[in-house]
């Protein structure tokens, strides 16, 4: 088999469900259950796909590298994009254009895979764009919603700004250096003046993808005006790309630049998490809400990448895959109520128990995943981000991250709280849970019960990144 | 695995109790609940008990000097290749004693809930959490490494959680468990980052491993005296305040009290004899890294132990609730265990530290047996006020008696158990810190004095309110009385310290007669204080009370350090975070908002607002923060 076969997998497969999906779309003989189906199946086999481990190896005179690590990487994507698949069956059956929301949600997956395995500043470029401008159009998907409308055109201006920024430190990294490649860039950077103002817009836009404060300003109107699916999208499958990637140009590409990009992280994170723990505990609508929390989740990702190379990586790799199972396990629970009952009212959450117990039971392991509380997966995750960042050493960052944990339980708890201890004063609607919903939550909570206790797999994670 | 593995059927018992009660739910088991519960922690106290014959006169020692043994190991979660958190049971002389400690305590206490729990209607579930409770707590002590350590530690204060809150139906009862929690958690949060910090920079969590590092090449951060405080010291003072958190140490001890709203026996189990000691523990546990490497932490603890004992003991002088009471003489004697590991030395110098883990052991005694007694009273007067209680010894012999050994023990009057542990405390803060000493001598005469207040409130003074007709009590908690009673008589003439050292050679600790002339003195000075105030009813207490005015007043409202404390979250951080919150939205959300426009139905107008509102701002933003940070971070660098 051809080396690129190989190398490829992922990109291949995901270009090739598209063209399924473009024909079956021409043929428009098929009813959206029988759609969303095939769908599902063709994206558990692409997660199956991506799983297989290949050999390192480079392509097209180093624009693309695969390596055990991506390949990994690539695997939590394909899950959670799988999940994302069933999860939200019942708005997508709704759906009236099915096959152009997927076309346009998997060329946006495909752009994350390309830049998961850039290897060239050009590459890293297209492949970022080809993941952001898909999503403006999905963010549109709510036609009759003036609110979605409204999302997609700021989600569209904001991006457009940060890639112009992004696009003028890579020019000036290329007058600097003179190179786009990632391995030649490593070894001809060196501090100064003109390359520290690269490096910043470099970082500012991924920077603006991670919502990191002060870039996130979009993330709230874009998450509230979105359909729950994209939201979730956003949410979990784009920051967790954005992570892997920020984390292995910081380490790989940029390392020259530690001492000015470490201090940088610190102040970042602090803000990020202290911002988005304020504005969090005022939200009421839910998926204010929820984008609130993942900007603090960021900043603790953030934390975790001040440590070494090795600890950085294995610890931020580690906590979204928890990230990916405990945030879609609540933008689910989200997406039902939001779904059934045009609930996006943190009261919704009132009483649920008495509604839904499954519901409340699986909205809790999820909150108590994201709030960090043991035994939940959530907790290794924090404690392995704080642990990498307390390889340099500064106690009163972590601290002040460990004390964002005790902020952030005050409104993580007031869910539960709702959910367990409060009734509802409204008459109980019983809230139906379709059977792959109840698969995904069910996944989601065996990831959020199983990937913290079961040690080989922060162990492997651990053995790759080095 | 080795020959010693079958202790891990200690914690274990309790756990199948723990299942088989817990799962069926409410109403399972109505009548043989706790008798299930009480055979389990059976074969629990008679395996530990094995294992401590065992361990101290045969399989521990190896020349002469106890061993930290590791029966039982497993790798469980890699941090790095070479930083792992394991799995696994350690055996040293403190662990084995803690364990027999912990489950004959807990066996007294299940028989005597047996009758007491009676006719509740989650009977059942009392007894399920309370071998929660107790595997948690073995768990704990046996506990390889601190990490693991921590997750028992945590599983412990859920347990106690649910105990304190097993009245549910009381308001108050779940303020308490609230209460409890949350402060508890709040010094939680520091042991975890001190648990990290620690980890990190030794790179072990393994306590066997950690210590032998101590004295080894390669790890000189560990023995590195620096005069100011190191990345260790640090983490092993947040490690502390993790300790003082569960151990009600000043000013954390707020919760404490309040966990009175449980049933008596979990206050005797669990706030008095075992889970309030986990931070004693906990510093003992680490005490060579203390000694060691963060020297300067141990004047805190010296400190913050004498001091939480003499605030505990005035404000017990004060209060009326007869199990408060107790709960503040609780806090006292862990204060005074806590000074004695801050003032100890190592190796032949270490007369603190078997001390103060002497101290813990006695006092388990007879506090359980304080408290267990209380619980009788409190059934026969139906109220927790002294001044419903008078003249009790009459109708309560044994109790009566029982009672008073507790009280004679733990003032320190020989020949009970308390005199021997509190002359060796005070011995050892003697030697190495005289004003530590002054204070817990003074302390020790006020404990005297508010002991017999309670004692001869309840049975002496008046005729009783109640004509009571009804028995004493069921024959099993009259047993449970009397086995701790004869606890508090007789252990304290075991010679401790040949056991249980600092190094694990036995170290002499032979009584000063001379020396203990003093304590003795004072302790009878304060009894008879209390007994010319309260043994018949005059005004005597009142008038002496009122003398006293505002010194009286602040400690009967427990120094207003609740009040502190509720100012602290409520009006500085609920509303300093709540306020500046609002801020933020009123002014810079809102504003926005308002910026844009207010709402308008064209489509045509929605589009202007957008291109002329936010987006803009957003844009804005986004390129003024750019800047900034390339203007910060150049300057920084240029500067180093």
């Amino acid at each position: 088999m051809p080396d690129f076969l190989l190398l490829m997998k992922s990109e291949l497969m995901i270009t090739l469900i598209i063209f399924i999906l473009l024909i079956i779309k021409l043929g428009k003989g098929l009813r959206n259950e029988q759609i969303l189906t095939l769908i599902q199946v063709l994206l558990l086999v692409n997660t199956a796909i991506a799983a297989i481990i290949t050999e390192p190896g480079k392509l097209f005179g180093e624009m693309f590298q695969s390596n055990s690590l991506i390949c990994l990487q690539k695997t939590f994507i394909s899950l959670a994009l799988y999940l994302v698949s069933l999860a939200f069956s019942g708005w997508f059956r709704k759906t009236e254009h099915l096959t152009e929301f997927f076309v346009l949600m998997l060329s946006s997956v495909l752009g994350m895979y390309f830049l998961l395995s850039a290897g060239n500043l050009l590459m890293l470029f297209l492949s970022l764009e080809l993941s952001t401008l898909p999503v403006a159009a999905l963010a549109n998907f709510e036609l009759e919603k003036k609110k979605s409308a409204e999302a997609a055109m700021k989600m569209i201006l904001s991006s457009a700004f940060s890639t112009g920024i992004m696009l003028f430190g890579i020019s000036l990294f290329y007058g600097a250096t003179g190179t786009l490649e990632f391995v030649q860039l490593a070894g001809a950077v060196h501090i100064n003046n003109l390359q520290l103002m690269a490096l910043v817009f470099l970082i500012s836009a991924f920077a603006f993808k991670l919502s990191v404060v002060p870039f996130h300003l979009w993330t709230a109107d874009v998450y509230q005006g979105s359909p729950t699916p994209v939201t979730a999208f956003l949410s979990v499958i784009s920051k967790a790309t954005m992570a892997f990637v920020l984390a292995a140009l910081l380490f790989k590409v940029l390392a020259v630049f530690e001492p000015a990009w470490h201090w940088l992280l610190v102040w970042l994170s602090l803000a990020t998490m202290l911002i988005g723990n304020l504005f969090a505990i005022r939200q009421t609508n839910i998926k204010r809400f929820l984008a609130f929390s993942s900007i603090a989740q960021v900043g603790f990702i953030l934390a975790g990448m001040t440590g070494t190379a090795v600890s950085g990586t294995a610890s931020v790799s580690f906590f979204i895959l928890v990230y990916i199972f405990s945030n879609l396990a609540a933008f689910v629970v989200a997406g039902i109520l939001s779904d059934q009952f045009q609930v996006e009212d943190l009261e919704g959450f009132r009483g649920l128990r008495k509604k839904n117990p499954f519901l409340a039971w699986m909205m809790a392991l999820a909150v108590f995943s994201l709030a960090g509380i043991p035994p939940a997966a959530g907790f290794f995750g924090k404690i392995f981000l704080l642990g990498s960042g307390a390889y340099s050493g500064h106690v009163w960052f972590i601290l002040l991250a460990a004390l964002n944990m005790v902020v952030s339980l005050y409104y993580y708890l007031k869910i539960i709280r709702l959910m367990f201890m409060e009734e509802s004063a409204a008459d109980p609607v019983i809230y139906s849970v379709s059977r792959s919903e109840k698969f995904t939550l069910v996944i989601c909570a065996s990831g959020i019960v199983f990937t913290g206790v079961f040690s080989w797999i922060y162990d492997y994670i651990y053995r790759i990144s080095s | 695995m080795s020959e010693q593995s079958y202790i891990l059927l200690i914690p274990l018992m309790p756990f199948l109790a723990f299942l088989l009660l817990g799962i069926p739910g409410k109403g399972a088991f109505s009548r043989t609940a706790g008798y299930i519960a009480g055979f389990a922690m059976l074969i629990s106290a008679a395996i530990s008990i094995y294992t401590a014959i065992g361990y101290f006169s045969d399989w521990g020692k190896l020349n002469g000097v106890y061993q930290q043994l590791n029966p039982v190991h497993y790798t469980w979660l890699q941090f790095t290749p070479d930083l792992s958190i394991d799995m696994g049971v350690l055996l040293d002389p403190v662990s084995v004693m803690m364990l027999v400690v912990i489950s004959f305590i807990s066996l007294m206490v299940h028989i005597y809930s047996i009758s007491y729990m009676k006719g509740e209607e989650r009977y059942n579930i009392y007894f399920s959490f309370l071998s929660l409770f107790s595997f948690s707590m073995l768990a704990l002590v046996m506990s390889a490494n601190i990490f693991q350590m921590y997750i028992f530690w945590e599983l412990v204060g859920v347990s106690s959680f649910l105990l304190i809150g097993y009245y549910y139906q009381k308001p108050s009862a779940v303020a308490a468990s609230k209460k409890a929690f949350i402060v508890t958690r709040f010094a939680d949060l520091g042991l975890l980052i001190g648990i990290l910090i620690v980890g990190f920079q030794a790179g072990t969590f393994d306590f066997r491993v950690l210590i032998e590092h101590l004295g080894n090449p390669g790890h000189e951060i560990l023995t590195l005296r620096q005069n100011d405080f190191s990345p260790i010291s640090w983490g092993m003072l947040l490690i502390f305040i993790g300790g003082a958190g569960k151990s009600a140490m000043l000013p954390l001890h707020i919760w404490l009290p309040d966990a009175m709203e449980g049933p008596t026996p979990v206050s005797a189990l669990i706030h008095a004899a075992t889970m309030v000691v986990a931070g004693v523990f906990l510093v003992a546990r680490l005490f060579p890294v203390y000694y060691f490497s963060a020297w300067q932490v141990l004047p805190i603890i010296s400190w913050v132990g004498v001091l939480s004992a003499l605030f505990a003991a005035i404000i017990a002088c004060t209060q009326t609730d007869i199990k408060r009471v107790l709960a503040y003489s609780t806090m006292s004697q862990i204060g005074f265990m806590m000074f004695a590991l801050g003032v100890s030395g190592f190796g032949t110098e270490g007369l603190g530290f078997t001390a103060s883990q002497f101290h813990l052991f006695t006092h388990a005694f007879f506090k359980a047996l304080l408290f267990l007694c209380a619980g009788l009273v409190i059934h026969h007067v139906h109220s927790n006020e002294m001044r419903d209680m008078g003249g009790l010894k009459k109708s309560m012999p044994i109790t009566h008696i029982c009672f008073l050994i507790a009280c004679l023990a733990i003032a320190g009057i020989p020949p009970f158990a308390g005199f021997f542990s509190k002359e060796e405390i005070l011995m050892a803060a003697y030697e190495r810190s005289k004003p530590v000493y002054w204070i817990a001598l003074f302390t020790s005469a006020l404990t005297a004095f508010y002991m017999f207040r309670l004692y001869f409130r309840i049975f002496w003074n008046a005729n009783p309110h109640h004509e009571s007709h009804h028995k004493e009590g069921p024959a099993g908690q009259l047993f449970t009385l009397i086995v701790l009673a004869a606890g508090a008589v007789v252990l304290g003439f075991i010679p401790f310290g040949n056991y249980v050292s600092t190094d694990g050679k036995p170290l002499s600790t032979g009584l000063h007669l001379v020396f203990s002339v003093a304590p003795v003195l004072l302790g009878l000075a304060g009894i008879l204080t209390a007994f010319w105030f309260y043994k018949k009813q005059s005004d005597r207490a009142d008038r002496f009370a009122s003398g006293a005015g505002s010194l009286y007043q602040w400690a009967f409202h427990k120094f207003y350090i609740d009040e502190v404390w509720l100012f602290i979250t409520r009006k500085i951080i609920m509303k300093g975070i709540g306020t500046s919150a609002a801020w933020v939205d009123k002014n810079i959300v809102d504003g926005a908002v308002n910026l844009s426009g207010n709402s308008t139905v064209r489509f045509s107008e929605k589009i202007k607002k957008i291109q002329s509102g936010k987006v803009q701002l957003y844009g804005l933003v986004y390129l003024v923060s750019v800047v900034l940070v390339v203007l910060i971070i150049i300057y920084f660098i240029n500067r180093n």
